[in-house]
């Protein structure tokens, strides 16, 4: 999953407002970024709003009126303990929505600031860097989390550090690869010429530069975030009951499809697949305005 | 070749070395206290004690991943805290079933993803080029569990075609045990398919635009022939690299598919032994992960020396 990215990394040079603008309006016209930013738009507003204007309260439990199937009462039914499933799902995009982002936020950061410095300076810290590197590469993402979640125990801000942590050395290769295509370029000489520092170079020169690959690897992350996330609370391992998170509410009634009861299971997954769909479709969209 | 191949060995083993330090620490040192995790916060001090005695989790850091790597290097991965097995035996048998299903899963993708690649490059631009590289994204982007529910939904429940459950009954022939690893192997298809269509079509794209293809055409070879001589003998290149290196996806992608199908693989032996804190068994089945990981990649980087003359001399990319 991650090494198809390095393959193939995107090195764009920005030349100025003009071609930024020029790169807005393209993004602006592509069919699937405008797909994609329609349905996570609805998705947003379900987390901003849901809480506000869902018919039933996501939490409250009613055993007798237990896997009740849709009905005009219950659009999507009701789950095991009773609780209305159009509410959970509706209420259940905040979670996702915050945990994700942010998680991707976190890789992005460090992983920018881990690849500008290997990409740079090479040498004895690039190698040792990389191998580290190369060592987590090696383990899936979810199993990796798996792992970390268990020691540490799991919990939202938990699910952000090690997610975040994991996409580190992912996003960290696709700069360092943006980088050692500008460290040698004339301007990043001229700086070095004029007796800058190492700190402002990477920050002041190359970073403004690879800003492009950056936030497609930020946007190509949130998916992978989403993703990733989405199957560890499956396992059980990411947000924690009661939450309406979507993956949660899949762990807790996928048991009852085989009875028949499919309703509490089948919405949380099309909300996955829509939402993940619609992010992926963003992604597109930028990955393509970029590569022109 | 011998050195390409010695070098890519050694660093191999650094990196199998550096993994079983991560997964050490993430398991053993980043919880503190091993006992206390596996009693919960709510147990005696006296027991917890005991309990890490036991274990010999009272010892430094240090001599426990001394005497746990001494114990890998040998092939002991030690006993399993929650069944009283030997790690190793355990995952052996989980390892064996995983491998059943992911072979499946590879023989119906492979052929899948580059046809559906090729394809897509021959008429790129066009409708079929779209449906196929956002179709196979959006496919690719959606958990195996998600697709697993709904496969489970349609085909095992609404069609009532095929099991809901993996695992065939004991002393199945070869084609019951198809037929039962079908729909997990579907759901795995599913989201390999993307990646795989996407590096074929741009090894495609990219053979299509080459000198040597222009050569061909100009010299009134037929298209069929160019195609087949020039463009996929140089497209599929590339795309065998990515094969391997999603072995490492397909074992993250088995974690969820053989929960949900209730099959006795590595992933489910991995959930079971998080749920239980069950760390030799943790650290050992991550390990032997690492080790598939990398021999999958290391097999792929000599398959791609070997077939690319410009590696196998000693060029740029080793």
């Amino acid at each position: 999953m991650t090494t198809v990215d390095d393959l193939a990394p995107v090195v764009v040079h920005d030349s100025g407002r003009e071609s930024r603008r020029e790169r807005l309006r393209v993004v602006l016209r592509s069919k699937t970024f405008l797909a994609g930013a329609v349905v996570v738009g609805i998705w947003i507003f379900c987390a901003v709003f849901g809480p506000l204007v869902v018919p039933h309260d996501p939490y409250a439990d009613d055993i007798l009126g237990k896997l009740q199937p849709p009905s005009t009462e219950h659009w999507f039914g009701t789950d095991r303990l009773g609780r209305d499933v159009f509410s959970r799902v509706v209420v259940g995009a905040r979670d996702i929505l915050l945990v994700a982002p942010l998680a991707a936020l976190l890789g992005t950061v460090l992983g920018t600031a881990l690849g500008l410095v290997t990409g740079y300076f090479r040498g004895l810290t690039d190698d040792v860097i990389m191998r580290v590197v190369d060592a987590f590469l090696a383990i899936p993402v979810v199993v990796i989390g798996l792992v970390a979640l268990t020691a540490v125990g799991p919990s939202r801000v938990t699910v952000v550090l090690v997610i975040g942590i994991v996409f580190t050395p992912i996003i960290a290769r696709t700069v360092r690869a943006a980088v050692l295509a500008e460290r040698d370029l004339e301007y990043v000489e001229a700086a070095r010429l004029r007796n800058e520092r190492a700190p402002y170079v990477l920050g002041g020169e190359i970073l403004p530069n690879v800003l492009g690959p950056v936030l497609v690897e930020f946007t190509v992350r949130i998916g992978y975030a989403i993703f990733a996330i989405a199957t560890l609370s499956f396992l059980g391992f990411g947000i924690q009951p009661p939450a309406p998170d979507w993956g949660l509410q899949i762990f807790e009634n996928y048991g009852l499809l085989s009875a028949g009861d499919w309703w509490p299971t089948l919405f949380p997954a099309l909300a996955i697949a829509t939402l993940v769909v619609g992010v992926n479709l963003i992604a597109d969209g930028l990955t393509q305005a970029f590569e022109r | 070749m011998g050195r390409f191949l010695l070098r890519r060995i050694g660093l191999a083993l650094v990196t199998l070395w550096l993994l079983s330090v991560i997964v050490f620490v993430a398991c053993e040192v980043m919880p503190g206290d091993v006992a206390r995790s596996i009693l919960g916060p709510t147990a005696a001090p006296e027991t917890v004690a005991a309990l890490n005695e036991e274990l010999g989790t009272d010892r430094s850091v240090a001599v426990r991943y001394g005497d746990w790597i001494s114990g890998v290097v040998r092939g002991d991965l030690g006993e399993s805290y929650a069944f009283r097995r030997p790690v190793d035996e355990m995952i052996g048998q989980a390892l064996w079933n995983s491998a059943k299903l992911a072979l499946l899963a590879f023989v119906l993708v492979v052929p899948l993803g580059i046809l559906g690649g090729v394809v897509a490059a021959l008429y790129e631009g066009r409708a079929a080029d779209r449906a196929i590289s956002v179709g196979g994204l959006s496919v690719s982007a959606i958990p195996e569990f998600v697709w697993a529910v709904a496969a489970i939904l349609v085909f095992g429940i609404w069609l009532d075609v095929l099991p809901v459950t993996a695992q065939a009954p004991p002393g199945s022939g070869v084609l019951t045990q198809i037929e039962y690893l079908l729909l997990p192997a579907l759901c795995l298809v599913l989201v390999l398919f993307g990646y795989l269509a996407r590096m074929a079509r741009a090894g495609t794209v990219e053979a299509l635009d080459a000198d040597y293809t222009r050569t061909a055409v100009l010299k009134g070879l037929p298209r069929r022939t160019v195609i087949r001589r020039h463009v996929l003998r140089n497209a599929l290149l590339p795309t065998i690299a990515v094969v391997a290196t999603q072995t490492g996806y397909l074992i993250g992608g088995l974690v969820a598919i053989e929960l949900v199908f209730n099959y006795p693989g590595v992933g489910r032996l991995l959930v079971r032994a998080a749920d239980q804190k069950d760390f030799p068994l943790l650290e050992g089945t991550v390990l032997v992960i690492g080790v598939v990981y990398l021999l999958a990649t290391l097999l792929a980087d000599l398959a791609y020396a070997y077939l690319n003359p410009r590696v196998r001399f000693g060029g740029a990319a080793a």
